[in-house]
């Protein structure tokens, strides 16, 4: 055992340089990311070494090992958070006309820091039964008192709904956007608990009739191997808000080159692997992510739910007014 | 109570003190435990930076929630582990009752189950959507709201499975401390008319005072640290509270005050033992041990014990065990079977080492501070108990902090006097993965070995003495053979921790690491609990044999009963 540890303290040691490594810190699970880097790895021959974990936890870590941080790449979902590491000086500017052409300029940073992968709308979940999708219109309308006990939503610590809360803020301004807090928090049928799929089995079971959630989450109960959640999940349906206004919240999982990445090159050469057709494709159908190139079909799961207007912000925004977020759902009671 | 405790006869040691390999021990000891206490100790180095009024935000919003749902834990798990981990203990111990025999050791089974995966069961199980709410639903022809069903994920139902999975620290000293106890006091209490209940209540519970605080003050600090069962139930609590302040708002410096006033919960609650017990110690004043008879219990009372006993099995245990093997048979072929064994070995290496490491150093500080009871590693040793009561996660930073700090220091001087570039030598590395888990768990194997060290009468160190042995060699030949069933109790509580530790071993691992817990949370993450199960369900198996053979040691220990036969 002793052996094992300083054999893995020289490895730590030996700063290579070789062209064909890429270290990344990802806070993808292994799972959703490692077969796609295996085929990568496997037909170039690059060498991949990969650490997962909490997004938040592992810009800390970059950050704390500074210049001498082995990660060339940062993996994460959440334009919020690579906003926060891009602020905190962790990423660098990438200029590749792979990149800059594939991927749209609003699903990238300005300055090439970061790049969008894959997308995933935030929408509204309702019962087929109890509910009429006509019904339904804006993220706003979600605060009329008709919905009094009809909404469950997770946590407010939880950074889909701090983005989301975010573009609200950054379209409508604080206070309105607190006030719309205060009337969607009195609609809630429950405390705020679980995870997005723990609010759709809720409306599947009539404890609430809306639930808030993202994309996958639904497609990925569709498609789960318990019955029971296939079943709960084909009793409720899917509503893209806001289709007459700004359009549906859509937020990023991206990919970062570290400011002290010794492998740049390789970095950004697996990025763009990242938004080839073939990955997007498997990004796709493997996770029923929205590809973020265009000429890239969503699964045909999500082409059932039909195509949407997506919100135009500039994602930058929901990094800004992430704090202003945070504080605005603690004042308004969402736990 | 005070006529069953003798005072230490002050300066028992004094004659071995001059004797210790002085300077350099007590200093490498020293030196040592405050290493181990620099992450507690940036905690509380928090407190005195501004945090830009983030407190006034928190005090008019959250803060009042974040108390008062802390304060409730503590005091449901305290209360509730009390009664399922002293009556049982007591009851296996000194009576028989049909499946007694069984229990005794079945009663240990749910210190493996890791708290947020029987928060996963249970949510499973009785969540709106699941199967027994589904059935009464049918059965009954109601909708959802025309019958009432407890809320799990409620601040009851975090009280309810943090208590059902740490009470066997309760038992596990309890039932310690009663095999232990001199069979004279126990005798005595019945010619003079005690019945066995009154025993229990007037010499018994006074007499394993110090093991039930040892294990109820180790429950309340991991109820303190947890953050998966809480978070997972939407209870905000400090440490929920701890990071949507360091993340949400920002705010790393109101977070690490957040941890700060977290520690003063318990240092208060030590103090307050530590008032409480006074002068009074709890050296065994005879050494005549017998077997104890077990009383025979008759009619309803048999039943009634087995009822009482087998509750805290079932629902710690058998229940979320047999829903994590029905989940796993749905999924097993989702599991990718190769890298599975790579991490079952890393969870079994990091735990087997890191119980080794936190045995031999917790074995030295305890042996060093019974030989020097001075006041500098008394406080270190206070300080550095607190680890076990700060959330993984911040442990981890905590740790990180000082090695990066160290790594690139070294790095900038190296390179500029020789021009040599180091690199990170110590962050990223299973050292530091390794170091933040001796920061958390030490404390639980100090615990236990102070208690074994501490039962040992003064006279047998000034024995040893007399007849010409070092300190070291005291503590080898005299002490550690005596004290054999605290030693492996420590390493196995150590063992089975690290088995379960998810947030620390996350941040720090090197490339390409993967344990067991790592993987479960990770699929747990993305809502996939039935997957999830599989890798849960090993991770309970691997901790399940330990957990029996910390048992049989335990029944073992009766000291005078031959524990080689």
């Amino acid at each position: 055992m002793f052996k094992k540890l300083s054999l893995s303290l020289l490895l730590a040691c030996g700063v290579s340089a070789q062209a064909d490594e890429v270290n990344i810190y990802s806070a993808r699970e292994e799972n959703l990311i490692k077969p796609i880097l295996d085929l990568y790895a496997e037909r170039t021959g690059t060498t991949i070494n990969l650490v997962t974990g909490g997004a938040d936890e592992l810009t800390q870590r970059l950050e704390l090992e500074g210049a001498n941080t082995p990660a060339d790449l940062l993996l994460t979902v959440d334009v919020g958070r690579l906003y926060r590491a891009k602020e905190a000086g962790l990423l660098q500017s990438v200029d590749s006309e792979v990149l800059n052409s594939v991927i749209p300029a609003k699903y990238r940073d300005s300055e090439g820091e970061w790049f969008g992968i894959s997308l995933r709308s935030r929408v509204v979940i309702y019962d087929r039964q109890a509910v009429s999708a006509s019904d339904l219109s804006t993220y706003a309308d979600l605060a009329d008192p008709k919905w009094a006990g009809k909404i469950c939503v997770r946590s407010s610590s939880n950074i889909y709904n701090q983005s989301l809360v975010a573009s609200m803020i950054s379209h409508n301004g604080v206070e309105t956007t607190e006030a719309w807090a205060e009337g969607f928090v009195a609609n809630f049928g429950r405390p705020p608990q679980g995870g997005d799929r723990d609010q759709i089995s809720a409306v599947a079971v009539g404890q609430c009739q809306l639930a808030i959630s993202n994309t996958y989450y639904l497609a990925g109960m569709l498609q789960s191997a318990d019955a029971d959640e296939r079943a709960a999940a084909a009793s409720v349906a899917v509503f893209f808000p806001d289709q007459n206004g700004n359009g549906a919240h859509v937020n990023v999982s991206g990919a970062a080159v570290t400011k002290a990445a010794k492998n740049r090159d390789a970095a950004v050469k697996l990025i763009e692997f990242l938004v080839s057709e073939e990955a997007q494709a498997w990004y796709a159908e493997t996770n029923n992510e929205y590809p973020v190139r265009a000429d890239v079909p969503p699964s045909e799961l999500l082409q059932s739910w039909g195509s949407f207007k997506a919100d135009d912000i500039a994602l930058d925004e929901l990094g800004i007014h992430n704090a202003d977020a945070v504080r605005l759902m603690d004042r308004a009671g969402w736990q | 109570m005070d006529t069953h405790t003798n005072k230490a006869p002050t300066g028992a040691l004094s004659s071995l003190q001059r004797w210790l390999p002085l300077h350099s021990g007590t200093w490498l000891i020293l030196g040592l435990c405050l290493l181990l206490s620099v992450p507690v100790l940036t905690v509380f180095s928090s407190v005195t930076v501004s945090s830009d009024g983030v407190w006034a935000h928190l005090y008019d919003t959250v803060l009042g929630d974040y108390v008062l749902h802390s304060l409730s834990l503590m005091l449901g798990v305290g209360l509730i582990v009390l009664v399922l981990g002293i009556g049982p203990a007591w009851l296996v111990t000194m009576t028989r009752f049909p499946g007694s025999r069984v229990l005794e050791w079945a009663l240990v089974l749910p210190l493996a189950m890791p708290a947020y995966i029987i928060a996963y069961t249970y949510t499973g199980l009785l969540d709106v959507g699941g199967p027994v709410q589904s059935w009464i639903r049918e059965t009954f022809e109601l909708r959802f709201g025309q019958y009432w069903f407890p809320p799990i994920r409620s601040l009851g139902g975090a009280i309810t499975m943090l208590a059902l999975v740490l009470y066997p620290y309760v038992y596990l000293l309890s039932r310690t401390a009663f095999i232990e106890q001199s069979v004279c006091v126990l005798e005595v209490s019945r010619t003079l008319g005690a019945t066995p209940l009154q025993a229990f209540r007037r010499v018994a519970i006074p007499l394993a005072r110090p093991a039930i605080i040892a294990g109820l003050s180790l429950v309340l600090m991991e109820t303190l640290a947890d953050y998966g069962t809480v978070q997972y139930f939407g209870v905000s609590v400090f440490t929920t509270g701890v990071f949507r302040t360091w993340f949400g708002l920002g705010s790393s410096t109101a977070a690490a005050q957040l941890s700060a006033v977290l520690l003063l919960f318990i240092l208060l609650l030590v103090l307050a033992e530590h008032w409480s017990r006074q002068k009074a110690r709890y050296h065994h004043t005879s050494s005549k041990y017998t077997r104890l008879p077990r009383i025979p219990l008759q009619g309803w009372k048999k039943w009634a014990a087995l009822v009482y006993c087998l509750t805290p099995v079932l629902f710690g245990f058998l229940i979320p065990f047999l829903q994590l093997l029905q989940w796993s048979t749905q999924t097993w072929h989702l599991l990718d079977r190769d890298g599975f064994l790579g991490m079952f070995a890393n969870s079994l290496k990091l735990a087997a080492m890191t119980a080794l490491i936190a045995l031999l150093l917790g074995l030295f500080i305890s042996y060093t501070r019974r030989l020097r009871p001075g006041l500098a590693l008394r406080g270190v040793v206070r300080v550095l108990g607190l680890g076990y009561a700060i959330p993984g996660t911040v442990v981890a930073i905590g740790v990180l902090i000082p090695f990066t700090w160290f790594d690139n220091t070294l790095d900038a001087w190296m390179r500029e006097t020789f021009g040599i570039a180091t690199g990170l030598l110590l962050s990223g590395t299973l050292v530091a993965v390794v170091f933040a888990y001796l920061v958390r768990f030490l404390p639980v194997a100090l615990n236990t070995l102070d208690a074994g060290l501490g039962k040992i009468k003064p006279t047998m160190d000034d024995a040893g003495r007399s007849m010409g042995l070092k300190p070291l060699q005291i503590l080898r030949r005299v002490h550690v053979p005596v004290m054999r069933g605290s030693l492996l109790t420590a390493s196995l509580l150590v063992f089975v921790d690290v088995l379960k530790e998810l947030p620390a071993t996350l941040i720090l691992r090197p490339f390409n690491f993967n344990t067991l817990a790592i993987r479960t949370y990770e699929l747990a993450n993305q809502e996939r609990l039935a997957e999830a199960s599989s890798t849960a369900l090993m991770i309970v198996l691997a901790g399940i044999i330990p957990v029996i053979i910390l048992n049989q040691t335990i029944s073992r220990s009766r000291p005078g009963h031959d524990s080689t036969t």
